[in-house]
């Protein structure tokens, strides 16, 4: 139990993870209204990034941006390139997921005059 | 380490602003500001790039997309009632937010330099990417170099969810 918690103190980025994931799942799946739950999902792809953005920090790196005339590079000094490369594509192709969603959730609107799900549900019947 | 407590606090609070105000325009102004704190973490943890991304396409383009969404609606919809708690969200949440603490042990320490991520494949892209494409900036090469049919793809993705966008909001369609 004791270096449970200890293991938690080291690690502040994955306690935040796993409030924001699992707050935003309970949103998407329990909250009746729409944009609300798009809300929750943006939630919990973002914290899906930052855990893994969490891997790439080094204590004491910096940017993986090299400036240097040296031949040899020590890779200590720098930040892991490959989950920033990863987690760029993953925000664009969650915004554009996103959008769709939004287009949907307007569509839906537009039909039904709401934005509320039992409304919505309601009024399908 | 001292910079990140603060803004951890912070992003847990506008996630928390974003999720319980009730009007939904306020709601997406915050989750605005929600993705610029995160920006903020990126930028401080060393990820220049994935943070101009966040800053750019996450608080930006994200909230005028939520935007325009709302801005067509009568104003009686965005304010919204807050549910009641359903009794299982207290046992099932409580119970996996203790799985998933409880292997927090198994994971590597935050900033460790030397977790199976940063030594296994990392240090060959750092040592020689500058040498093989005379990029500086390593994240630019990986993304458009080494794996740019990866992101040939991705512009794929984003021009057919242009396309949905379209098709769905086409006026005096189905």
């Amino acid at each position: 139990m004791v270096d449970v918690l200890q293991a938690l103190v080291q690690r502040p980025n994955f306690v935040v993870f796993v409030i924001l994931f699992l707050w935003g799942v309970y949103i998407m799946a329990a909250h009746p209204n729409l944009v609300k739950k798009l809300i929750g999902l943006y939630i919990v792809q973002t914290s899906a990034i930052f855990f893994l953005v969490a891997f790439s920090a080094k204590d004491g790196a910096t940017v993986p941006i090299i400036f240097t005339d040296s031949a040899t590079v020590d890779a200590a000094v720098y930040a892991n390139p490959l989950p920033h490369v990863l987690t760029v594509t993953a925000i664009v192709v969650q915004v554009a997921t996103l959008g769709v969603s939004l287009a949907l959730v307007s569509a839906i609107y537009r039909k039904f005059g709401s934005l509320d799900e039992d409304e919505v549900l309601e009024r399908v019947e | 380490m001292t910079f990140e407590i603060p803004l951890l606090v912070l992003l847990v609070m506008t996630a928390a602003g974003a999720v319980l105000v009730k009007d939904l325009i306020s709601a997406v102004f915050i989750l605005g500001s929600y993705s610029f704190a995160l920006a903020l973490v990126w930028a401080l943890v060393g990820a220049v790039d994935v943070a101009f991304v966040e800053a750019v396409v996450g608080a930006g383009l994200a909230t005028v997309f939520f935007l325009l969404t709302l801005f067509r609606m009568a104003e009686k919809d965005t304010l919204i009632r807050r549910p009641p708690v359903p009794w299982i969200a207290f046992v099932a949440l409580p119970l996996l937010a203790i799985l998933l603490l409880y292997g927090a042990g198994d994971l590597p320490a935050f900033g460790d330099p030397l977790s199976p991520a940063s030594t296994h494949i990392s240090p060959a892209y750092l040592e020689s990417s500058v040498e093989q494409t005379r990029t500086p900036n390593v994240v630019t090469a990986v993304l458009m170099d080494y794996r740019s049919l990866d992101t040939l793809v991705e512009t794929i993705v984003i021009f057919t969810a242009g396309i949905a966008c379209a098709l769905i909001l086409r006026r005096g369609g189905a």
